[in-house]
């Protein structure tokens, strides 16, 4: 359980107010100078000791992605551009962050922009977000009104400007370069990598993509020291993370809760618990649609962090948890999210193209009951021929869930489907009349 | 130099190489679909997967630069299960339509299937269907065949320069069309049919001909500019079916222009099969024994300086040799010349007609100015390389005159020669670019050698460019663009009958100096006929033919070897591919046969002993150098204006062609009436 005064978003659920006077009150801007003036090197370093790993889905080292950015500034500008694409079915943290608490963003901006040598940042926000981009934009009003941004941000002598820009309604936006493609103004097809953003990225000038998330506990790390984030959590995976709490649970909601905590504790206190009681579980879709899912037996134990997780095969992406009970049918929920990524394709890449549609074909007759037995073992091979073999992480987003279900409920699924197809006996064939020419001997 | 290991064999590549060309240098062949030399890569087929020994999962090979110390390994259960899973994904969605696809028998699809694919298919689904686009009367389309490797979207985008293609819808309905429903602009457009590994783009006038293994495959030059494009005739039976372009990186890469690729057709359409002579103002059959006599008795009747010819632009340079012997040593008369108009010529050095940067220089320069030329039209592999100079350095282009989209931005100049003397006299801030730059290049089109100042502006150009040190023998900025096959051969073979730009016989003509004249193929009749003995040698029926007493029929470029000279000045030759129709004969023979009849005694034995001679010829020629610069030329402040180009239409093949009226037609966009086929 994580204690109140450990807790880094004050503002979650805006009994506080979002404005930037509340926002001060709470500790936002209270001393980005000090902390510029200690210097480039050592918030990088700071950033690396607190393990502080990417809250986007991947998991990335924060600290270790910063310092791929080219040191020194060269003939090309460097950018900063903040994923505020949330379109990870069961994610909804940055919404409330956008909402919320934008000046832990907009701070936590100036001190990324100033790390990577940036002077521009550009937040791409999903476009069915417009409200709480307006409420962003208001935020960053503010901001360059009390020149916290802009010419001379803040008084320490970096200028810094920020851009919102909206998406329209594809997820496969939010993969980074496939961002940069959109916000470049193309259409939003992910680029193939090498070369990496941090070297050849937004107009083929050097870019750091984050998440909100991560930018937006950045500046309380400097504030309050690398050591007291990483005395959260466990080694590797270390601090705070909001949950998004969602599925057959009696209170879904959003909670800042400390890495590793026991994914029991977590839906039990924070969300209400199982509609139906624990018992009553069924599976557990631990980080957004894209991971795959853990049965009960597993849930008992495991704990909330990077690494526990994917010992269990699956993953902790973005902390969407997604909680499923004994009432819902699983296959038609894994057909359902296999729909999603069959429509979301960005059709650039073979594997993914045409297997994310075939997927979803075979689970929709599986949820019928009109598939046949082979038919499962085949669509788990389909999942290895999409996996790796794609230009970028959406295929196996969209194998993964497929893979977690047959992984653990193959029997229920087999139990289901005995469908055969109607031809299935060899035929008797009559003795054809001059079949003994056939025979060699005889030719 | 890298040193790297591929299926454990070291190598040594250089530097910038992909890992795929590095596997294909050590001899492994690596399948692809989306890949392609002169294209960006795009890496989207997922083909090109190999094995790399610090990755967990597979690589693009076509996309990732080769590093020293790489360990690639091609040969791999994981490599070909890779294989196997793309190909079967590849062929899920697409229909079975190998019997009716006009791909079948060159299709990369069905080859790589074949090697590198599985042997059943477990998909079990529905197919997707995609509706057909119209993208033309060249390009047939059915997108239900189509793999999404894009690379006729970033042909269209790159090299023609026209970003008319392009890909809409997301996922599995990701459609590749043009979205407005009409034919793609540019000139270079059929070559996506090329590009295209399945059979979604294929040739419209070549729909359900034949299969590729029937057809017999001649390497050939084309002829329908001056470029002298190296192609490929496939031809079944006597018919020509199609051509296709052949990789030659020096003058045309491995492209061809639509004109090149589909006046073929033109040439089962007015040809001329027996002799035809007038009587009573209509042509009446006859046997080539009775045309000769004819001929021969005329010829006899008249002085030899009464006597003229004029030679085509499709004529291969046996055919002018033997012409101008034929005229020199049979008739004794010096009245030929190879000119349809009154353009200006200097050829007592190679230099002064051809394009001396060669195609291949243009890709090295850095300031190029165009005078009274429209390269997309007049030789649209040449403006295809200035677009690709353009994309690669960024070259500036200039023109006097605006000669419409180019497809790559140029700066207008006001189209009138003062403003070439300001540039010679260093007046003009395009004077100070030509002396900046490193390998300048100056364009001069047929249109400028037709005015009265032609040679003020040639001489003058000339003399500004090695003044500045712009003609050495590294390079030479001075470039003449020749619009026709046979006109630097002839220029090269002296078929000229004066010097400058008085074409003597032109003029002889409208004089009406002349009794008989002989047309080698000529049909821009630029004269009026008075009642002139007209003898027209060629293959088709049109301008020249209608106007002339004896009609000879001869043979097209398809149907005799010859040698072909392009505007760079390379010598080519051409060779025969079909026969030609009825009793024509090759053009050579014709004119053997008249001087044998006219002087009992034939000029050349075969066709070894004119070639020999020819060349021979050329040899001589080409050695003696005679730097008579003239000395008297004045100058005129004209306006230079193009000749109207009709792009289709440009020459006698490509008239009688029914895909190029097509073509035309859509350009020009005559409504339907419903009747056309």
């Amino acid at each position: 359980m994580l204690n109140d005064n450990d807790r880094i978003f004050l503002n979650l659920y805006n009994d506080k107010g979002a404005d930037v006077i509340s926002a001060q009150s709470r500790g936002d801007w209270s001393n980005t100078k000090e902390i510029f003036s200690k210097g480039r090197d050592w918030i990088i370093n700071e950033i690396k000791t607190s393990e502080l790993r990417g809250r986007g889905g991947a998991g990335f080292p924060t600290g270790l992605k910063w310092s791929f950015a080219p040191k020194e500034l060269g003939s090309r500008p460097h950018y900063l551009v903040i994923n505020a694409d949330e379109s990870e079915p069961g994610t909804c943290k940055d919404r409330d962050i956008l909402r919320f608490e934008p000046h832990k963003l907009i701070e936590g901006c100036l001190i990324a922009a100033y790390a990577v040598n940036a002077h521009k940042c550009y937040i791409y926000i999903r476009g069915e977000y417009f409200k709480e981009g307006q409420k962003l934009q208001q935020a960053i009003d503010e901001a360059y009104q009390k020149k916290l941004i802009g010419k001379n941000a803040s008084n320490t002598g970096w200028d810094l400007d920020i851009f919102i820009h909206y998406g329209a309604g594809a997820y496969i936006c939010g993969e980074e370069t496939a961002l940069l493609e959109s916000l470049e103004g193309k259409k939003g097809l992910p680029r193939l990598k090498p070369p990496f953003p941090a070297l050849i990225g937004l107009y083929g000038c050097p870019t750091i993509v984050n998440n909100v998330e991560t930018i937006a506990v950045v500046p309380t790390i400097l504030r309050r020291g690398a050591k007291w984030f990483s005395s959260l959590g466990s080694p590797k995976n270390t601090g705070t993370k909001i949950f998004c709490i969602s599925g057959n649970v009696n209170k879904p909601c959003n909670v800042e809760e400390e890495m590793g905590i026991s994914l029991k504790d977590l839906i039990e206190k924070h969300a209400g618990g199982v509609v139906g009681g624990w018992e009553n579980l069924k599976a557990v879709i631990p980080g957004g649609s894209s991971m795959p899912l853990l049965p009960k037996n597993i849930c008992e134990t495991i704990k909330m962090d990077f690494d526990s997780l994917v010992e269990q095969k699956s993953g902790l992406g973005t902390a969407g948890v997604i909680v499923i009970n004994k009432d819902q049918d699983i296959v038609k929920c894994i057909a359902r999210i296999a729909r999603f990524y069959k429509h979301e394709s960005c059709g650039q890449c073979t594997p993914c193209r045409e297997g994310s549609g075939w997927m979803w074909r075979m689970l929709e007759r599986m949820s019928k009951g009109e598939a046949s037995r082979e038919e499962v073992d085949m669509l788990m091979d389909v999942t290895h021929q999409i996996e790796g073999h794609t230009i970028c992480a959406f295929g196996e987003g969209s194998a993964w869930p497929v893979q977690g279900l047959l992984r653990h409920f193959k029997k229920e699924i087999v139990k289901k489907n005995n469908f055969k197809p109607l031809i299935s006996k060899n035929k008797n064939i009559p003795y054809l009349v001059d079949q003994h020419l056939l025979e060699k001997e005889n030719a | 130099m890298l040193k790297l290991k591929v299926n454990e064999i070291d190598i040594e590549i250089e530097e910038g190489l992909t890992v795929l060309q590095a596997c294909e240098q050590a001899g492994f062949e690596i399948p692809r679909f989306c890949y392609h030399e002169k294209l960006s890569i795009a890496g989207n087929c997922r083909m090109c997967l190999v094995e790399i020994e610090k990755s967990p999962k597979p690589i693009a090979s076509c996309a990732m630069p080769a590093t020293e110390g790489m360990n690639i390994k091609t040969n791999t259960s994981k490599v070909e299960k890779a294989r196997k899973g793309v190909m079967e994904f590849l062929l899920a969605n697409h229909p079975l339509d190998c019997p009716v696809c006009d791909q079948g028998g060159e299709c990369d699809l069905q080859d790589q299937s074949m090697f590198y694919g599985i042997d059943k298919s477990r998909y079990k689904e529905n197919k997707r269907y995609v509706p057909e686009k119209y993208m033309g009367p060249l390009i047939k389309t059915q997108m239900t065949r189509c793999i999404h490797c894009t690379r006729c979207i970033r042909f269209a985008t790159e090299v023609a320069g026209v970003p008319e293609l392009g890909a809409i819808g997301r996922g599995e309905d990701m459609q590749i069309t043009t979205y407005l429903e009409k034919s793609m602009e540019s000139e270079l457009s059929a070559n996506v049919i090329d590009l295209c590994p399945v059979g979604a783009l294929t040739s419209k006038p070549y729909v359900f001909e034949a299969r590729p293994w029937e057809l017999k495959k001649t390497e050939t030059i084309d002829v329908m500019d001056a470029v002298g494009s190296n192609i490929r005739v496939d031809t079944y039976g006597w018919e020509v079916k199609r051509i296709l372009p052949r990789i030659n990186e020096d003058i045309n890469e491995e492209w061809i222009s639509d004109k090149s690729r589909y006046a073929c057709d033109g040439l089962q359409n007015q040809r001329l099969d027996t002799p035809y002579i007038k009587k009573d103002g209509i042509f009446k059959k006859s046997s080539w024994e009775e045309a000769y006599e004819i001929i021969s008795k005329k010829i006899y009747s008249t002085s030899s300086d009464e006597i003229a010819g004029l030679t085509g632009d499709l004529t291969n340079m046996e055919t002018l040799f033997i012409t101008k012997e034929f005229f020199s040593k049979t008739i004794k008369s010096s009245n030929l010349d190879s000119r349809a108009e009154h353009l200006l010529v200097n050829n007592h050095e190679r230099s002064n007609y051809l394009f001396n940067s060669k195609i291949n220089g243009i890709e090295e320069s850095d300031f190029i100015l165009l005078i009274g030329s429209n390269p997309r039209y007049e030789a649209t592999m040449v403006n295809a390389r200035i677009r690709k100079s353009y994309l690669k350095n960024n070259t500036e282009v200039f023109s006097i005159g605006d000669v419409g989209n180019l497809t790559y931005p140029y700066n207008v100049l006001k189209n009138t020669t003062e403003i070439i003397k300001e540039i010679v006299e260093d007046k003009h801030e395009v004077s100070s670019k030509i002396k900046n730059s490193k390998k300048p290049i100056i364009i001069i089109g047929q249109s400028l050698l037709k005015l009265d100042s032609a040679n003020y502006v040639v001489e003058k150009i000339k003399e500004y460019l090695k003044i500045n040190n712009k003609i050495n023998t590294d390079w030479n900025a001075f470039n003449i663009l020749s619009n026709n096959a046979s006109t630097v051969g002839s220029y090269d073979l002296n078929i000229l009958s004066s010097k400058e730009k008085n074409n003597k016989v032109l003029k002889g003509i409208e004089d009406k100096k002349f009794k008989i004249l002989f047309l080698l193929g000529l049909d821009e009749i630029h004269f009026k006929k008075n009642n002139e003995f007209i003898v027209y040698i060629g293959s088709h029926g049109d301008k020249g033919a209608e106007i002339s007493d004896v009609i000879l029929p001869g043979a097209a470029y398809t149907e005799q070897d010859g040698f072909f000279t392009n505007l760079e000045g390379k010598i080519q030759k051409a060779y025969k591919a079909s026969y030609p129709p009825g009793d024509a004969k090759e053009d050579w023979l014709i004119i053997n046969e008249l001087a044998s009849k006219i002087k009992s005694k034939e000029l050349y034995k075969n066709k070894e002993e004119l070639e020999k001679s020819m060349m021979n010829y050329l040899k001589i020629t080409s050695s003696e150098k005679n730097n008579n610069n003239f000395e008297n030329f004045n100058f005129v402040n004209e306006k230079i204006n193009l000749n109207e180009i009709d792009y289709y239409y440009s020459n006698v093949i490509a008239r009688s062609s029914k895909t190029m009226s097509r073509c035309r037609q859509e350009k020009i966009k005559f409504k339907d009436t419903g009747t056309e086929v």
